[in-house]
């Protein structure tokens, strides 16, 4: 079963066709990478799927409640409310709040008490604070980071930054969920422990990933299907193995003879 | 977690507030608090207002707002109409909610064009309004122009404390609740925000809506302690100092607002008797603030009673 099909999806920047005339299909509970050289167009064709950008052609349809809808034009905040969640190439986090409430923001679609509740302290904002405090302390010992809780966001290492923006997506209770290049920056050592979280959230939250990626060999262990971007156009997709084995795919990253 | 609102910090507040009424109380009636001291305290209490109502439009939403004057007048002026139309303390009860509703419904309508603007953008469009609101009133005929309202003193310095009290309330509830952790999110990052659920737009709004309105209760209470007002007091230039206020005591921070609010009134008034050289003196200590505390004078710190007891208890 698809839960995400993208049709003839291209976006257009003035002259240049930044992502053109794409075709995919992304089935329930897939691994999938999304690999190609810079400036291919992997970010741009998130940024379109986010609702960051709006498509120049083609639909984008998710599949929420059973049923496939379209999501073009609809306002980012509303696409994460319809489950999906993304992290950013270059670390966005909400630096100068502490870890804990960076998951809580993420949390805010679920809370249920209003202006009115907050300002004279009714019972059901402390209820439902401390449920949103123990659900968001869970989540984040899920990702190692328990412990760390109370510190800044900004006072983080670089390694645990990239968790605590996977994290944060989690927390908006995410079916389908992008990963922007999660890997880059960090440490062989950094890149095990990020492979196995990553597998750990895929089982524990029954999700489908998309991750954009250099890494290979993270790619090639991780991913189930790998589909190929170059120069916005999607020039090959299948299982590691034949993307490996694919002459376009060799030829875009090294040359032709 | 704690499940409700009565917790020993809490009370330890609740047991500060009552010790500083009475303290003021008392050093009336001892005479050291004179007459012009009273004026100076009640001044201090409104700009704290003010200061912690633009800073949580500043410090905690990010959005640059130079029209907080604006907002003031509309709760002057509808205080000095229904002070006028009234008898005394209804009048003055009725025109603080009156103000309220307006100036609630002038952000609101000013909100939705501009918030869609950033940074200068955003200053200039709300400075624009801001001069609106006062050109609007020297044109009325109820406010009686530039001439501006005389009227009668109805609000004592206990008046003024206790709704200082409420608006301090409103906006720490407003801003450690979930709203206000939304509110931040905008101001570190507004595509990350709108990407985990943040309705941006929203948000934005909310915060200059309760900023204008907790705005309007100061200029109510500031007609009802200084019995003229006139359409000049609001213009650009008190704007521009409560956002001096804001900055010297560091955005973001509410207990820095308060802080400088009290400071810059015990500046204010020592300098009063120096008018010629005050104003240079008023630069030159807010240049050095900026040289040696580039951040304001706390920065993003938050004065917590709960850290201050700890420390005390370690420190035995």
């Amino acid at each position: 079963m698809s839960v995400l099909v993208v049709k003839n999806l291209t976006k257009n920047f003035g002259g240049l066709s930044a992502v053109s005339n794409v075709n995919l299909e992304i089935n329930e509970n897939e691994l999938v990478g999304l690999i190609g050289p810079n400036g291919a167009g992997k970010t741009t064709f998130f940024n379109l799927l986010t609702g960051v950008y709006e498509p120049s052609e083609g639909s984008i349809e998710l599949k929420i409640n059973g049923k496939m809808k379209s999501i073009v034009k609809v306002k980012p905040y509303n696409i994460t409310k319809l489950g999906m969640a993304r992290t950013f190439q270059n670390i966005r986090l909400f630096k100068e709040l502490s870890v804990l409430d960076n998951i809580k923001v993420a949390m805010n679609k679920d809370i249920k008490y209003g202006f009115f509740s907050a300002i004279f302290r009714l019972p059901k904002f402390y209820k439902e604070e401390s449920r949103i405090h123990d659900n968001a302390i869970k989540l984040l010992e899920v990702v190692g980071l328990g412990e760390k809780r109370n510190e800044l966001a900004k006072n983080l290492p670089y390694g645990e930054q990239r968790k605590l923006e996977i994290a944060r997506a989690l927390a908006t209770n995410p079916t389908v969920l992008f990963l922007d290049e999660p890997a880059a920056g960090m440490n062989p050592q950094e890149t095990n422990e990020l492979t196995s979280l990553i597998n750990k959230i895929k089982k524990d939250f029954n999700l489908t990933i998309i991750l954009i990626e250099h890494d290979m060999s993270l790619v090639m262990t991780l991913c189930e299907r790998i589909f190929v971007l170059d120069y916005g156009k999607l020039i090959a997709k299948g299982t590691p193995e034949e993307i490996k084995n694919n002459k376009r795919v060799v030829e875009a990253y090294l040359g032709e003879d | 977690m704690k499940k409700n609102q009565f917790t020993f910090i809490n009370l330890c507040w609740l047991v500060l507030i009552v010790f500083i009424y009475f303290l003021i109380n008392i050093l009336i009636s001892l005479g050291v608090l004179n007459a012009v001291y009273q004026t100076v305290l009640v001044t201090v209490m409104i700009n704290i207002i003010l200061a912690i109502s633009l800073n949580m439009i500043i410090g905690i939403t990010g959005q640059f707002s130079l029209g907080h004057a604006g907002f003031m007048a509309i709760g002057a002026y509808s205080a000095g109409v229904a002070l006028k139309l009234f008898s005394q303390s209804t009048g003055f009860y009725m025109g603080i909610a009156l103000g309220m509703f307006f100036s609630g419904i002038m952000a609101l309508i000013v909100a939705i064009p501009t918030l869609r603007l950033k940074g200068d953008y955003l200053a200039i469009a709300t400075l624009g309004f801001g001069e609106i609101i006062r050109i609007i009133i020297q044109n009325m005929k109820v406010t009686n122009g530039a001439a501006g309202l005389v009227l009668t003193k109805v609000a004592d310095w206990k008046i003024v404390f206790v709704f200082l009290i409420i608006s301090i309330l409103i906006i720490l509830f407003f801003s450690n609740s979930a709203i206000g952790r939304a509110c931040i999110s905008v101001r570190e990052d507004e595509i990350a925000s709108e990407t985990m659920g943040i309705n941006t737009t929203k948000y934005k709004i909310m915060a200059f809506v309760v900023g204008a309105v907790i705005a309007s209760i100061a200029g109510a209470l500031y007609a009802g302690s200084f019995y003229v007002i006139k359409p000049d007091m609001f213009s650009f230039n008190k704007s521009i100092d409560i956002l001096v206020i804001v900055v010297f005591g560091g955005m973001g921070s509410f207990t820095g607002s308060i802080l400088s609010a009290i400071i810059i009134g015990i500046i204010n008034t020592a300098l009063q008797s120096f008018a010629g050289i005050r104003t240079i003196a008023y630069g030159i200590i807010l240049v050095m603030i900026m040289i040696f505390r580039p951040k304001g004078l706390l920065g993003s710190y938050e004065f917590k009673l709960s850290k201050f007891l700890k420390g005390k208890e370690e420190n035995q």
